[in-house]
C-alpha cells in the first residue's frame, strides 16, 4: 500500500468526470474517467482515450475558441474556454486528446464528496483505469470514508489474481468480455485475451465480479454466438450479463467500414440475451 | 369589436371557457377597489404584476377545504351524510369539488386522496375499488377540466396510493395534477420507486420535501395547484408577483437596487396584497356566507397571502451586467451570490410588515416562487430557476436550486427532463431526490422527454391538446393555452434532458 506521502502526491490523468450516472452500476453514480489504455478496439467509439497526448500540437491551430496552447512541447488545456466542439480530438492522429485533467486522489475526492448526497457510489472507467491501480486504491479509501462504494470498470487487461489490493477496497468489477475466440480476439481488441478470460474465472470465484459486458456485432453470428455462450455458461445466475448492441457512433471511420455502418437490431440483440439465459445466466439482459 | 364578441365568436373557447372569460370581464367593470398611483404606474411598468386575478375579488384565490371534516360530519349546504363506504366517498368528493371556489373556478386541492379514501377502499375488493376510482379519476378530469386542480398522497404507501399510481399511468390524464409526500423515515423506497415510475412516464407526482412543510404548516398542509404550500382548511387570499427583471431596470447598481428599488416595489406590492386580502375579508360575502365557511371546513385564520416573485435569474444576471446567459445566474458564484442577498432582502422586509388578518402566522404572508405566465416571454423565468437552454449539468442546477427552495413556503419547484435510460433506473433517480431534498430541495418534478403530458412550468399540458389548439380546435382543459404561450414564448417545454452520457462502449 502506498503511504500517505505518497498518495498526496500521486497524479492520474483525468479524461472526465460524469456527476451523475445512470448507466455505470447500480443507482445514481459518479464515473470516473482515466486516460489511456493497453487495448486498440476497433469498435472504441472514443478512441481519443486510449493514449497520452505526445505534444505535437497539430490540434492547436484548429481550436476555434484558442482553448489550447502549445508550451514546452506539450499542449495545455483551458477548460473554462472550451465549448467541447471536439475539433481537437478530430484533428488528432494519435487516437489521444488534449482535454485531460492530471489529478491528484483528493482533487478527485473533492469531485466525489459534491455529488455524494445523490449517489450510491463510483466507479472508475477509461480508458483502462487499472492503469493506475496504486492510484485507485488510494481514491477508493478515501471515497469508502465518505460511505460510497466503488466499482471497476474494466477492459480484462489487469491480473487481479497477481495483485488483488484493489479488490480489497471495492466493491467488485464490471468486466468487458469482448471477444473469446482467439483470431478475432486479436482483430478486434489488438491484444491477448487470456487474461480477460482468466479475470473471468478468478473474480467470479472471488466473489468480486458485478456484471459483464459483451458487444453484439452486426453480421458476426458466429463470433457473437460463441462469446456469448461462453460468458453465460460460466457466469451463471452469479452476476448480471449486459449484452450491448453495437453502435457506430464514435467509431473510427475506416474501423466502422468493417464493423458496420448501422446498429445492431434490439430483436437481434434480444435472441442473444435468450441465448445466454439458455446457457445459465439468468441476470443477462440488452442495452 | 367588443371584448365580450371577441370571447364569445372564439373558435378555441368551450362554452365553460367563454364563461368565464365573459365573467372576467363582467368584474374589470368595477374599479371601486383602488390602490397607488404609484402602484399603477409599476403595474404599468411591468415590475408588478397581479396575475389577472381580477379587479373585484370574490374568493380569495386558493383554498384548501378540510375533507376530513366533511367525511366526519357531511355537509348541511349540500345535504350530503359523512359516507359510509367507497361509493358515497367518491360520490361527496365528486359533488363537494363542484362547490369550491377558487381563482380559476376550480378546486385547487382535492384533498390527500389516500388518506381519506383508505378506510373504504381497504374494505373492498381490489378491483372494484380500482373500477370506482378510475372512474373517480374520470370524473375529475372531464368534470374539473384545469389542470391547477390537485391532489395530494403519502408519505406513508397505502392501497389507495397503490392504485391512484396504477390508474395514473394507465389514463394518462392532465388533471389531476399529483404530489408525494415525501419523508425518507415515512415513505418506504418500494413506494418511493413506484412513484418515480409514474412520475417519467406521466409526469407525475412530484416530490414535495414532507419534513420542510411540516416544519413551516404542521402536519396539515396541502400542496395545491402548481406546487403551492398551504394550509388545510384554510389557504391563500392572493398572489402577485414581483417581476424582478423589470423591478431591476431602474437601479444604477445592485447596491442601488437593494436600497431603494427593491423596498419601494416590494412596499408597493405589500400595499396591493393588504388591501386586497381586507377587500376579500371585509367587502366581498365569502368568509361571510359562504359554506365553506359557516360549516368550518375552512378558516379565516388559517389563510395567508402569497408574495410572489419571478425573474431572479434575469435580475441579476441584468444587474451584474452579464448579457449572455450561459455565463450568467446558475453557472456564476457572483450572481448567485447577489440572488440570495435579494432573496435575504426580500424576506426580511415581508417578514417585518405586519398584515391583516394571517393570525395562524403571526399576521406574516409568505413567499412564493411563482412559475411564471404564457406571457412572459424570455424576460423573466419561473421564480429563482436557472433559464431554460442554458441549465448547467444536473448536480450544478440542484446545487443552486437548493439554495432558493428554503425561501418559499407557499411553493417553488423545479423540473427535469429526463431521457428513456432513466426508466430503467428509477433507483438512480431516487436517488437524486433524495439528496437533494435532504439538501434543502422543496420541490422535485420530472418527466421522460417523448411524454404527451408534460409539466410546462408547474402544470400539466398534453402535448397533443397543444396541437388541437394551434389547428383553432377547442381544447376542453382551460390551461391548454397556457401551455402553448408557455412553449411559443418560453420554450419552456425545452429544458435539458438529462442524458446518460458513459464513455464506455
Amino acid at each position: 500500500m502506498p503511504s500517505t506521502g505518497e498518495s498526496r502526491s500521486m497524479i492520474a490523468p483525468v479524461n472526465k468526470i460524469i456527476p451523475f450516472s445512470n448507466v455505470d452500476g447500480p443507482g445514481n453514480r459518479t464515473s470516473i474517467f482515466f486516460q489511456g489504455c493497453p487495448f486498440n478496439c476497433l469498435f472504441c467509439h472514443n478512441p481519443e482515450t486510449i493514449h497520452l497526448c505526445k505534444g505535437c500540437g497539430l490540434c492547436v491551430k484548429g481550436c476555434p475558441t484558442g482553448a489550447l496552447r502549445l508550451t514546452d512541447g506539450a499542449v495545455e488545456w483551458d477548460g473554462g474556454r472550451c465549448v467541447q466542439c471536439d475539433a481537437c480530438i478530430r484533428t488528432c492522429p494519435h487516437d489521444a486528446s488534449p482535454r485531460i485533467r492530471w489529478m491528484t486522489v483528493e482533487d478527485v475526492v473533492k469531485e466525489v464528496r459534491r455529488a455524494a448526497p445523490y449517489i450510491e457510489g463510483i466507479t472508475t472507467s477509461g480508458g483502462e483505469c487499472t492503469l493506475h491501480n496504486e492510484f485507485l486504491i488510494a481514491l477508493f479509501t478515501e471515497v469508502r470514508k465518505l460511505g460510497k462504494t466503488c466499482l471497476i470498470d474494466s477492459n480484462g487487461s489487469f491480473d487481479f489474481e497477481r495483485d488483488p489490493r484493489v479488490l480489497a477496497v471495492s466493491e467488485g468489477v464490471m468486466l468487458d468480455v469482448k471477444a473469446v475466440e482467439k483470431g478475432w480476439s486479436d482483430t478486434l481488441i489488438s491484444h491477448p485475451r487470456d487474461t480477460v478470460l482468466k479475470n473471468l474465472d478468478w473474480l467470479l470465484a472471488a466473489g468480486k465480479l458485478y456484471e459483464v459486458r459483451t458487444i453484439l456485432f452486426p453480421n458476426r453470428d458466429r463470433e457473437n454466438a460463441e462469446t456469448v455462450r461462453y460468458v453465460a455458461e460460466h457466469i451463471g445466475d452469479r452476476c448480471f450479463y449486459k449484452i450491448i448492441r453495437y453502435r457506430p457512433y464514435g467509431v473510427r471511420e475506416k474501423y466502422q467500414k468493417l464493423l458496420g455502418e448501422f446498429e445492431t437490431d434490439p430483436d437481434y440483440a434480444e435472441r442473444y440475451a435468450s441465448l445466454a439465459r439458455e446457457c445459465g445466466a439468468a441476470r443477462a439482459y440488452v442495452v | 369589436m367588443s371584448d365580450a364578441l371577441n370571447i364569445i365568436q372564439d373558435p378555441t373557447l368551450t362554452y365553460k371557457q367563454e364563461l368565464l372569460a365573459l365573467a372576467r370581464l363582467g368584474e374589470s367593470t368595477d374599479d371601486s377597489l383602488r390602490y397607488s398611483d404609484e402602484y399603477y404606474e409599476a403595474k404599468r411598468k411591468g415590475a408588478l404584476c397581479d396575475l389577472n386575478e381580477g379587479v373585484m375579488p370574490y374568493r380569495p384565490r386558493y383554498i384548501c377545504p378540510d375533507y376530513e371534516l366533511l367525511f366526519q360530519k357531511g355537509c348541511k349546504f349540500l345535504a350530503l351524510d359523512p359516507p359510509k363506504d367507497l361509493l358515497e366517498a367518491v360520490n361527496v368528493l365528486e359533488i363537494f369539488y363542484c362547490h369550491v371556489p377558487s381563482i380559476t373556478s376550480f378546486p385547487v386541492y382535492l384533498g390527500d386522496l389516500d388518506r381519506l379514501l383508505e378506510p373504504f377502499v381497504v374494505r373492498e375488493d381490489r378491483s372494484f375499488a380500482k373500477k370506482v376510482l378510475g372512474l373517480f379519476l374520470r370524473n375529475i378530469d372531464r368534470v374539473q377540466t384545469d389542470s391547477f386542480v390537485h391532489a395530494d398522497i403519502g408519505p406513508e404507501d397505502s392501497v389507495t396510493a397503490r392504485i391512484l399510481l396504477e390508474l395514473t399511468e394507465e389514463m394518462q390524464l392532465a388533471v389531476p395534477n399529483l404530489t408525494l409526500k415525501y419523508d425518507p423515515e415515512k415513505t418506504s423506497d418500494d413506494f418511493a420507486l413506484a412513484c418515480v415510475r409514474c412520475m417519467l412516464k406521466t409526469a407525475k407526482p412530484s416530490f414535495a420535501n414532507h419534513r420542510m412543510f411540516v416544519r413551516e404548516w404542521g402536519e396539515r398542509y396541502a400542496i395545491a395547484s402548481c406546487y403551492n404550500g398551504l394550509s388545510i382548511g384554510g389557504g391563500g387570499f392572493t398572489l402577485p408577483r414581483l417581476r424582478l427583471y423589470e423591478c431591476a431596470l431602474d437601479a444604477k447598481s445592485a447596491d442601488d437596487f437593494l436600497t431603494r428599488e427593491l423596498p419601494r416595489h416590494i412596499d408597493l406590492q405589500l400595499e396591493y396584497m393588504d388591501r386586497r386580502v381586507k377587500f376579500i375579508v371585509e367587502q366581498s360575502s365569502f368568509f361571510k356566507t359562504n359554506f365553506l365557511v359557516t360549516e368550518g371546513f375552512v378558516k379565516l385564520e388559517n389563510f395567508t397571502g402569497m408574495f410572489g416573485v419571478v425573474g431572479l435569474a434575469e435580475c441579476c444576471n441584468h444587474l451584474l451586467g452579464i448579457r449572455d446567459k450561459k455565463q450568467g445566474f446558475g453557472m456564476n458564484p457572483e450572481a448567485t451570490a447577489l440572488g440570495l442577498r435579494i432573496m435575504d432582502a426580500i424576506d426580511a422586509r415581508v417578514k417585518a410588515h405586519e398584515a391583516p388578518y394571517c393570525d395562524a402566522y403571526g399576521h406574516r404572508y409568505r413567499l412564493h416562487a411563482q412559475v411564471g405566465i404564457d406571457t412572459d416571454g424570455m424576460d423573466d423565468s419561473p421564480g429563482t430557476r436557472i433559464p431554460i437552454g442554458v441549465e448547467p449539468t444536473m448536480l450544478e442546477q440542484l446545487e443552486v436550486n437548493e439554495k432558493f427552495h428554503p425561501y418559499f413556503p407557499t411553493g417553488t419547484g423545479d423540473i427535469f427532463k429526463f431521457e428513456e435510460t432513466w426508466l430503467k433506473t428509477p433507483d438512480a433517480i431516487l436517488a437524486i431526490i433524495k439528496g437533494s431534498l435532504a439538501n434543502g430541495l422543496r420541490y422535485f418534478s420530472g418527466y421522460l422527454e417523448n411524454n404527451d403530458v408534460v409539466r410546462v412550468t408547474g402544470y400539466l399540458v398534453k402535448k397533443s391538446e397543444i396541437e388541437k389548439l394551434r389547428a383553432k380546435k377547442q381544447s376542453l382543459n382551460n390551461v391548454t393555452v397556457f401551455g402553448m404561450g408557455a412553449q411559443d414564448g418560453g420554450h419552456a417545454l425545452d429544458r435539458r434532458v438529462q442524458k446518460h452520457d458513459s464513455a464506455g462502449q
